[in-house]
């Protein structure tokens, strides 16, 4: 066994040791309900031995007294296999609960950047397929495990006490089941990691095209598309066949191995019976120990294969666990709101280097410093850094060089959380969950009352709309947002940010899908509620950020020019030339 | 369920068969060692003859190498066909989600087709596999089980056979209740799937407000209601097993009550009740694996619901054939929507009588407040839904008349929010159409790209995934290169230049104006200055028209464009 599946079983094991009572429950039911089936066909043999007499002379309340012991007991045994399978169920149910809480809540903890790289279908799959394969397998194969190690240990005693000699046929056929077990896994191994793989990549690629099918349509690309994911579709078909192909090998091969010892044994039992070593019926029960014994052999080459399944899908599972998370708080960060002034919302970057590859530096050196209170507009072509530099802020990424300090503190020092905290952000691309809209505007604040979300929502100039909703503020958010428009999304998003009182505002191009008419209400709210505040603001449209208070203009990921609209025109520079590019037409 | 086996499964039912006769013939050798073992002891041992010992050695050896070759022959060739017969029911119910019409697509919503295409596909495929491999035995099994006993004894055959029906009737019961449950499960996956996707979506977001904690638990929710039903269906069908164990035993205590009576007036032997006893074991073992059958069956039934679901949907080809109506080519313009009414839900009004012409290479503006239905005038021209009242013609013809792949393959889209693949560059513009390096470079030439994709490193550099690697602005140039590639007839482009610098908006202006001035023209903006140099300018405020004609008609005319063109410009609006 390679040292990655020891590493894989390792970390699969304390998920079943919280449960080690409940499974060990099983265990003993499972030896109890295993005692009691060999009891059954003892009964009905002393009911069969009370028949025996035969006509006019059977015993028939030793018939009935036995048959009652049998029904008692079928009865019993029903009840408690019931019990067992109900217990795994459940037992099984919480591990898988339990993997997929972990996994997921690593997710949130990753850097955002990681879902640039990682389709969301194979995320998907991972939390779903891999998790369910691993638990299957668990669940039946755990129990499976332990009555079989416990009927070849009774089975193989009473076959050396049979016949020592004959016993020896084993020394053949073991070895020989463990090598075919071993050729076969070392086979399935790779082909179940593929499975697990190709039908991730398959799942990605369906996630990808279903959300883009609006797109894929209106370029008639469908037929490249089905085209593509034929390709995709065969792969996972084929890697799931090919592990298949060895896979069910297994079972026949085992089965195979004991039929051979079979035949050995009558060989062999035949001469031992010649030279007088043993007798035909010590023959006939050897035979059927020996059945006993293969039975559960057959069972655990089985359980191997599934392993191996197990296995390759857990590696998935914990690959997506041991992803690096964002990188910890320092051990003495600072939590803002413990601090005893509060924020002023002085934010200063110095110096700063940072590049989300190394070797392709976004910015470099850049220095800029945000007084308390004020509006800084980032101006600057498309691609020149403006929205990294709000990255940075938030600390999605951490500085290469350089540092960025909120009223002289390094914001390394505060804790993620209480530094997220201080600011109020809208983003560019407007994101609402499925859920009311009270639920999507409170979302930031959770002690919210519904007359503080009204009080948003009217300053974000959204009221009016929510209120001709036949449901109001309880209507619910569809995933496809049929039920409301681009600019709807945005105002609420910025009504989700009117809600948070922090001292720093973000607004990153947030005004784009707005009509302007809408647009210059929404400014006038935003500039009563940025009184008091440090405000970022990326736009595009010059003409809202003409009175902010320092506009500093990114190109090359520096700041090339910083000052007010008025100083930055008479200077005549990039700026100048950006504001009249603008009527160019 | 029914689809599948009458349809999918139909082109293999030789095969199958082919199958389950290898398998029956592996069983069979199977069953020949313990009948040689038998005569062995019987009959070869006690003559002592060790020829004969080995020549029956010889052919149990015989008989278990054929058993294991056919074996896996026989699960070889049930993989095989549950992979192919899998890969066609993927590949077609893809082809469906692909064509579905939008309706559609909203009514069952993204998510479930995503689950839907991947863990359904993967519970049927599951069950044609198993299905085949257990399927053969245990069934034979029964069967044969049933009819020795019958030959034994069929008065006490028939008490056993009187259970029958009591399994019968659990099983319809269970299933009754487990099928549902299951499809409940995989709804409860759908839910899954959607939180997932919404949270890789907003993680900034959520990172932003710090609401890790909020969304693990609004996980946490989804995750134990999907293991509740998990459970709930599973313990349903755990049922069976020990009922069905239960019941044939009873079956089998009253057969040896009945058989003491029946030896005792001499109707029957004690050897036939033992030998009757052997038997049981045999039928009992394969209704245990019959059972476990029936837990996979009725997970896939509920799978196969699901898709079958889909693939009977209505899309967009069925209702362009139903739809194919004479229209008189009238002698008019390339482009008319005519008294075009619709609406989403068939309760509001997206759009109300709407009705505008154009000209082939006029261009249009359509401008209006948020939610005044400017993306559904594109919705409907491109046939995403169909208007409930009016028509929409392109060249005289009534838009529902065309094919759709006619009816796109004019257009170059960018919708608002439009998805970049991950993908290079290149194909991103191409989106699988016949399109050269060449003209799709131009194509980035034209939309302003070249700059930032050759800072990049070329037009084969990859995208990552949403083009995350791309700034906003960066990539609605790819999308407007993506639309230009083909120099289409009509290019719409839905509020697509809000993240461009004005530079280079002017610049992309200029070049449309230069290099497509046979294209017809459909822009959607915010802003009045993207519009105002157009032919015509349409004014949409909930979802009707309050105004029409061009810039300065409308400043003559139109209160409503007026009051926009004021807000952004200022009172002389003639900037």
């Amino acid at each position: 066994m390679k040292d990655s599946q020891k590493n894989t079983i390792k970390r699969l094991i304390p998920y079943l040791m919280k449960y080690r009572f409940l499974l060990l429950l099983a265990f003993v039911m499972t030896i109890g309900s295993n005692l009691l089936a060999l009891l059954g066909p003892l009964l009905s043999g002393y009911a069969v031995d009370a028949i025996e007499p035969g006509k006019g002379s059977v015993n028939f309340s030793r018939v009935f007294q036995y048959a009652g012991l049998m029904a008692m007991f079928y009865l019993v045994s029903s009840i408690l296999s019931y019990i067992l399978s109900v217990l795994m169920i459940t037992i099984s149910r919480k591990v898988v609960y339990q993997m997929r809480k972990d996994v997921f809540d690593r997710m949130l903890y990753l850097p955002a950047g990681y879902y640039d790289t990682h389709q969301t279908g194979d995320i998907i799959s991972r939390i779903s397929y891999d998790i369910d394969t691993v638990n299957e397998s668990l669940s039946s194969d755990l129990i499976q495990i332990l009555t079989t190690l416990v009927t070849v240990v009774g089975a193989l005693y009473m076959m050396v006490i049979i016949s020592p000699k004959l016993v020896l046929v084993f020394v053949i056929t073991v070895p020989l089941s463990g090598l075919m077990t071993r050729f076969i896994t070392s086979r399935t191994r790779p082909l179940f990691r593929e499975r697990a793989r190709s039908l991730g990549a398959l799942n990605g690629f369906v996630e990808e095209t279903v959300t883009g099918q609006k797109s894929i349509k209106a370029y008639c690309e469908e037929e490249e598309v089905i085209r593509k994911f034929s390709f995709k579709n065969k792969e996972a078909v084929e890697s799931y066949y090919k592990s298949e192909y060895y896979g069910s090998m297994t079972g026949p091969m085992v089965n195979f191995i004991n039929n051979l010892s079979l035949t050995l044994i009558s060989v062999f039992g035949a001469f031992l019976y010649l030279t007088g070593a043993m007798s035909v019926g010590q023959i006939s029960s050897f035979v059927l120990y020996s059945r006993k014994f293969s039975g559960p052999i057959n069972e655990a080459a089985n359980i191997m294969n599934d392993l191996q399944s197990a296995l390759a899908a857990a590696e998935r599972v914990f690959k997506l666990m041991d992803e690096i998370p964002e990188q910890e708080d320092r051990k003495d960060a600072v939590v803002i709101s413990d601090l005893k002034q509060s924020v002023k919302g002085c934010v200063e970057f110095s110096h700063v280097d940072f590049g989300y590859e190394t070797g392709k530096p976004i910015l470099q050196n850049l220095s800029l410093k945000a007084e308390p209170g004020k509006m800084i507009a980032i101006v600057g072509p498309t691609g020149a850094g403006k929205t990294t530099i709000i990255n940075l802020l938030m600390r999605f990424y951490d500085v290469d060089g350089g540092k960025i300090t909120i009223d002289g503190m390094d914001i390394r020092d505060l804790t993620r959380k209480s530094l997220r905290k201080a600011f109020a952000m809208v983003l560019q691309e407007t994101w609402l969950f499925q859920g009311t809209i009270y639920e999507n505007l409170a979302y930031g604040k959770e002690d919210a009352t519904l007359d503080e979300v009204v009080k948003a929502a009217k300053d974000a100039r959204i009221h009016s709309f929510i209120e001709q909703l036949p449901e109001g503020y309880n209507t619910i958010l569809k995933e496809d947002g049929t039920n409301i428009s681009k600019g709807q999304k945005q105002l609420l998003t910025i009504a989700r940010a009117m809600l948070l009182d922090s001292k720093i505002l973000i607004l990153d191009e947030a005004t784009s899908n707005v009509d302007t008419r809408t647009e210059i209400r929404i400014q006038q709210a935003m500039r009563r509620l940025m009184a008091g505040k440090t405000c970022f603001v990326i736009a595009h449209r010059l003409s809202t950020i003409q009175d902010a208070d320092l506009i500093a203009v990114i190109y090359q990921g520096g700041v090339a020019e910083q000052g007010t609209h008025q100083s930055l025109m008479e200077k005549r520079g990039r700026y100048y030339e950006m504001v009249m590019a603008q009527y160019d037409s | 369920m029914k689809r599948i086996i009458t349809y999918y499964l139909k082109p293999y039912y030789l095969r199958m068969t082919v199958g389950f006769f290898i398998k029956f013939s592996g069983t069979l050798m199977d069953l020949f060692l313990p009948w040689t073992l038998a005569r062995m002891i019987d009959v070869v041992i006690p003559a002592g003859k060790k020829e004969e010992i080995f020549l029956w050695g010889i052919f149990m050896l015989v008989c278990s190498v054929l058993a294991v070759t056919l074996s896996i022959i026989a699960n070889r060739m049930a993989s095989r066909v549950a992979s192919d017969s899998i890969f066609t029911i993927r590949e077609d119910l893809f082809r469906k989600v692909m064509i579905l019409s939008n309706r559609q697509v909203d009514e069952i919503t993204r998510p479930s087709l995503i689950s839907r295409l991947t863990s359904d596909t993967y519970n049927v495929h599951q069950m044609i596999g198993r299905i085949q491999r257990l399927g053969v035995r245990s069934p034979i099994l029964l069967v044969g089980g049933i009819i020795m006993t019958f030959l034994l004894d069929p008065v006490l055959a028939c008490i056993l056979l009187g259970v029958l029906p009591l399994l019968t009737a659990v099983v319809i019961g269970v299933s009754g209740k487990s099928i549902p449950q299951f499809t409940q499960l995989q709804e409860k996956v759908d839910g899954f799937v959607r939180l997932i996707r919404e949270d890789i979506a907003g993680i900034r977001v959520i990172k932003a407000l710090s609401k890790e904690n909020f969304e693990q638990e609004r996980f946490n929710q989804h995750n134990r209601e999907v293991v509740d039903w998990e459970k709930r269906a599973t313990v349903t069908t755990a049922i069976i097993n020990p009922v069905m164990n239960l019941f044939l035993n009873m079956g089998l205590v009253c057969v040896v009550i009945a058989g003491a009576y029946r030896v005792n007036e001499g109707l029957s032997k004690v050897g036939t009740i033992l030998a009757f006893m052997t038997y049981f074991t045999i039928i009992l073992n394969a209704l245990m694996s019959i059972s476990r059958m029936f837990v996979i069956v009725s997970k896939a039934a509920a799978s196969a619901e699901r898709i079958d679901r889909v693939l009977k949907g209505e899309d967009e080809i069925s209702f362009q054939l139903a739809c194919v109506s004479k229209e008189k080519e009238k002698e008019i313009s390339f482009l008319e929507f005519d008294h075009v009414s619709f609406s989403y839900d068939g309760t509001g009004n997206h759009l109300r009588d709407i009705s505008f012409q154009m000209e082939k290479g006029e261009t249009l503006g359509i401008i209006g407040a948020t939610g005044s239905g400017k993306s559904t005038v594109v919705n409907l021209l491109m046939r995403y839904y169909d208007p409930d009242e009016g028509t929409i013609r392109i060249n005289g013809r009534d838009i529902r008349a065309m094919s759709l792949k006619d009816l796109r393959s004019r257009f170059g889209t960018v919708f608002q929010n439009d998805v970049i693949f991950e993908d290079s560059i290149l194909e991103n513009i191409r989106m699988g159409r016949n399109i050269s390096e060449k003209e799709a470079v131009d194509a980035a030439g034209y939309a302003k790209a070249l700059d930032f994709i050759g800072e990049k490193g070329g037009i084969l550099e990859s995208l990552n995934i949403r083009g995350a690697n791309l700034s906003g602005g960066q990539k609605q140039r790819i999308l407007i290169a993506r639309a230009l590639a083909a120099h289409p007839e009509i290019l719409v482009l839905d509020d697509s230049s809000s993240a461009l610098d004005y530079k280079t908006d002017s610049q992309l202006r200029r070049e449309l104006k230069e290099n497509f001035s046979r294209t017809t023209c459909i822009l959607i903006a915010q802003r009045v200055s993207s519009v105002m140099n157009l032919d015509h300018i349409l004014v949409l405020d909930e979802g009707a028209v309050i105004g029409q004609g061009t810039h300065e008609e409308l400043m003559k005319t139109c209160e409503g464009y007026r009051e926009i063109v004021i807000s952004q410009m200022g009172a002389g609006g003639n900037v």
